[in-house]
């Protein structure tokens, strides 16, 4: 048996380098002037492209889950699709064990794509004809490995999921959750080095999120895969990064780990701001009587700290939509949790 | 002559080749035509040899074989697309009352020239309507074609049909398969554009080739789409075999034709009827088919 994470160590991971991606009709033309300073205002004003990502230089360590997050529009999707070869950048390298992805062609970036990635969508993507196993085995039949061979790989990942007795079900007859673990099963029954997830959680409901992360969480502990995993959620990103990148509108802010990125925020993108009272709220002890102060469960953290240092009250209620009290909060557990991530309910 | 409201010449009658180059021009269109097909009417023979054949080969087996044996194969055949029981005792209703009224040789071959024309569609109308979805540039070129084929009157280009070929069963057959094939192409274009680009991408993503995507991915799912345009090449050759009987097609249609110049009322009707009643066996098989391959769209989850 070879450790998983000295072999982590020999794997490659993926580099990111100089990579400009411009959206337009003559893309090439242009490329120049912005690695020379153009602004995005003046690409999208005067010339009618869009610059789309800006300069990216990021290392994804081999073995672990890099997030990617960022705000819609701020090149995300774009980027994750470079990684496979699904856009093409107009500048700039990807490198995968010393190879150039963005260089690749044809069939060589087809067989790079069917034994080295796997990707998991946000709205699943699912092949509708085919049942969940089918669909489980798709990349296997992709490759021609035949079904004999595929179909036990294909059974053991339903099971890993949790879709035992769902195999011979069509996708639109499963929920939403079920649909996406149908989608983590088909990219992991690739048996490829990189899993790739473009928001894969995000259409989920929170709960079922919630439980989807920790499946990830877990699965990852024994497979030590190289993740990317966007999103566009602090909460998902703090709970599953081991290196979590910040993009804005193209441009990579900041990169580090999830504590860097929450004691250091290069901008506002602060756990103060994206974190909700109801998240914090301890339900009351027995015979404890509710605070008089109260504040909205869907109020972000800062704006509840904000109103309990006005009021002078360091404990609070915690309402939910309907004005019902759902618990309690104190000034100590706001404090905490705009400083370390808070633990998973 | 139009009234000139005192304008000059010019502005009244609208100016137009004089009647001579007009003759000259058709007569050396027509003459040039006329003399590269005598020029090619071998190659032409020859290319149509194995249509005629083929074509020849069902009609001989629709018509000479006996009823019986016909209606238990056209049964199975609507069984075995349909699964539907009224499906099945609505044609055999229908086929035991076109024999009555002594249709059913007429209806045979009928029958046969639909069944080859709408085989023949397909073949052509598949492979065009998968190259109109794969190019944007081809499906600019074919899209003004389709638009002409579908609206200039048939008897328009039953002319050079003619020309061409003569007068028989192929040249009414290639009529019928210019008029039916534009709903074939069009819709496997279209279904195949349909179909959703996050799957398309799936399927790229997990290195799927062009081959693989077009027979796991797209044909699959735009197959119902795929069969509207089927059904839609049936009803069009079916409704064609009347004005292709012009050019020497026998069965029902000739019938009508007859019908129409002598003024026969019921033959008219009877034979307008037995084609109505094939055209809806065809349409409901077809349909019914279609729905089935769909299965995977019912939604069985809460």
């Amino acid at each position: 048996m070879t450790d998983p994470l000295e072999d982590a160590r020999q794997r490659s991971g993926i580099e990111i380098r100089h990579l400009y991606k411009i959206f337009g009709t003559n893309p090439g033309r242009f490329i120049k002037r912005v690695k020379e300073g153009m602004t995005k205002e003046e690409l999208n004003d005067r010339h009618n492209h869009v610059l789309g990502l800006q300069d990216i230089n990021l290392s994804l360590p081999p073995g672990e889950i890099s997030v990617i997050m960022g705000l819609s529009g701020s090149g995300k999707s774009t980027l994750i699709r470079h990684i496979n070869g699904l856009i093409e950048p107009t500048a700039g390298e990807v490198l995968y064990e010393g190879r150039d992805v963005v260089a690749m062609k044809g069939a060589e970036l087809r067989e790079f794509r069917r034994t080295k990635t796997a990707m998991v969508f946000q709205k699943f993507a699912l092949l509708p004809h085919r049942t969940v196993l089918e669909n489980t085995l798709y990349g296997l039949d992709i490759r021609g490995v035949p079904r004999a061979e595929a179909e036990p790989v294909a059974r053991a990942w339903i099971e890993r999921v949790g879709l035992s007795g769902f195999e011979e079900n069509y996708p639109n007859q499963l929920s939403g959750g079920m649909q996406q673990r149908v989608g983590l099963a088909r990219a992991l029954a690739n048996d490829a080095d990189i899993l790739l997830m473009d928001e894969a959680f995000s259409a989920l409901d929170p709960l079922i999120r919630m439980d989807m992360q920790k499946v990830l969480l877990e699965l990852q502990q024994e497979l030590q895969k190289t993740i990317i995993f966007i999103t566009h959620d602090l909460d998902e990103a703090l709970r599953l990064g081991d290196s979590i990148a910040i993009l804005r509108d193209g441009k990579l802010e900041q990169v580090g780990t999830g504590q860097d990125i929450v004691l250091r925020p290069a901008n506002d993108v602060n756990r103060g701001r994206v974190i909700r009272a109801s998240r914090l709220a301890r339900p009351l002890a027995e015979g404890e009587a509710p605070p008089e102060f109260r504040v909205d469960g869907y109020r972000v953290l800062e704006r509840v700290a904000r109103e309990m240092a006005a009021a002078g009250v360091a404990q609070a209620t915690v309402l939910d939509r309907k004005g019902v009290a759902t618990g309690v909060i104190d000034s100590e557990a706001i404090l905490n949790a705009m400083v370390t991530p808070a633990e998973a309910p | 002559m139009a009234e000139c409201w005192g304008l000059p010449e010019l502005m009244c009658n609208f100016p137009q080749l004089s009647s001579g180059t007009l003759r000259a021009m058709r007569k050396g269109i027509d003459g040039g035509f006329r003399d590269i097909v005598r020029q090619w009417s071998d190659v032409i023979d020859a290319a149509t040899a194995p249509l005629q054949l083929f074509l020849n080969f069902l009609e001989d087996l629709f018509t000479g074989a006996p009823w019986p044996l016909v209606m238990i194969a056209v049964l199975a055949v609507v069984w075995a697309g349909s699964r539907q029981l009224k499906t099945v005792i609505g044609t055999a209703i229908a086929l035991v009352l076109i024999g009555v009224f002594g249709l059913w040789s007429d209806t045979m071959t009928t029958l046969a020239m639909v069944a080859v024309a709408t085989l023949v569609a397909i073949l052509i109308g598949l492979p065009l309507g998968i190259l109109m979805a794969r190019s944007n540039r081809f499906q600019a070129f074919l899209s003004p074609v389709l638009d002409v084929m579908q609206t200039l009157p048939s008897f328009v280009y039953l002319i050079p049909v003619v020309v061409i070929f003569g007068i028989g069963k192929v040249p009414g057959l290639i009529a019928v398969v210019i008029y039916a094939v534009p709903p074939m192409i069009r819709l496997t274009n279209l279904g195949i554009r349909l179909v959703d680009r996050e799957v398309i991408e799936a399927a790229d993503a997990f290195g799927a080739d062009p081959r693989q995507k077009l027979w796991g991915v797209q044909l699959p799912l735009s197959l119902p789409t795929i069969m509207t345009g089927v059904n839609q090449t049936i009803m069009m050759s079916l409704s064609m075999v009347v004005v292709a009987s012009m050019v020497g097609v026998g069965g029902l249609g000739k019938n009508v034709l007859q019908a129409i110049t002598n003024q026969y009322f019921t033959v008219g009707f009877l034979n307008g009827f037995a084609l109505v009643a094939i055209a809806i066996v065809f349409d409901r098989t077809s349909q019914a088919f279609g729905k089935r391959l769909q299965k995977h769209t019912e939604v069985a989850h809460d």
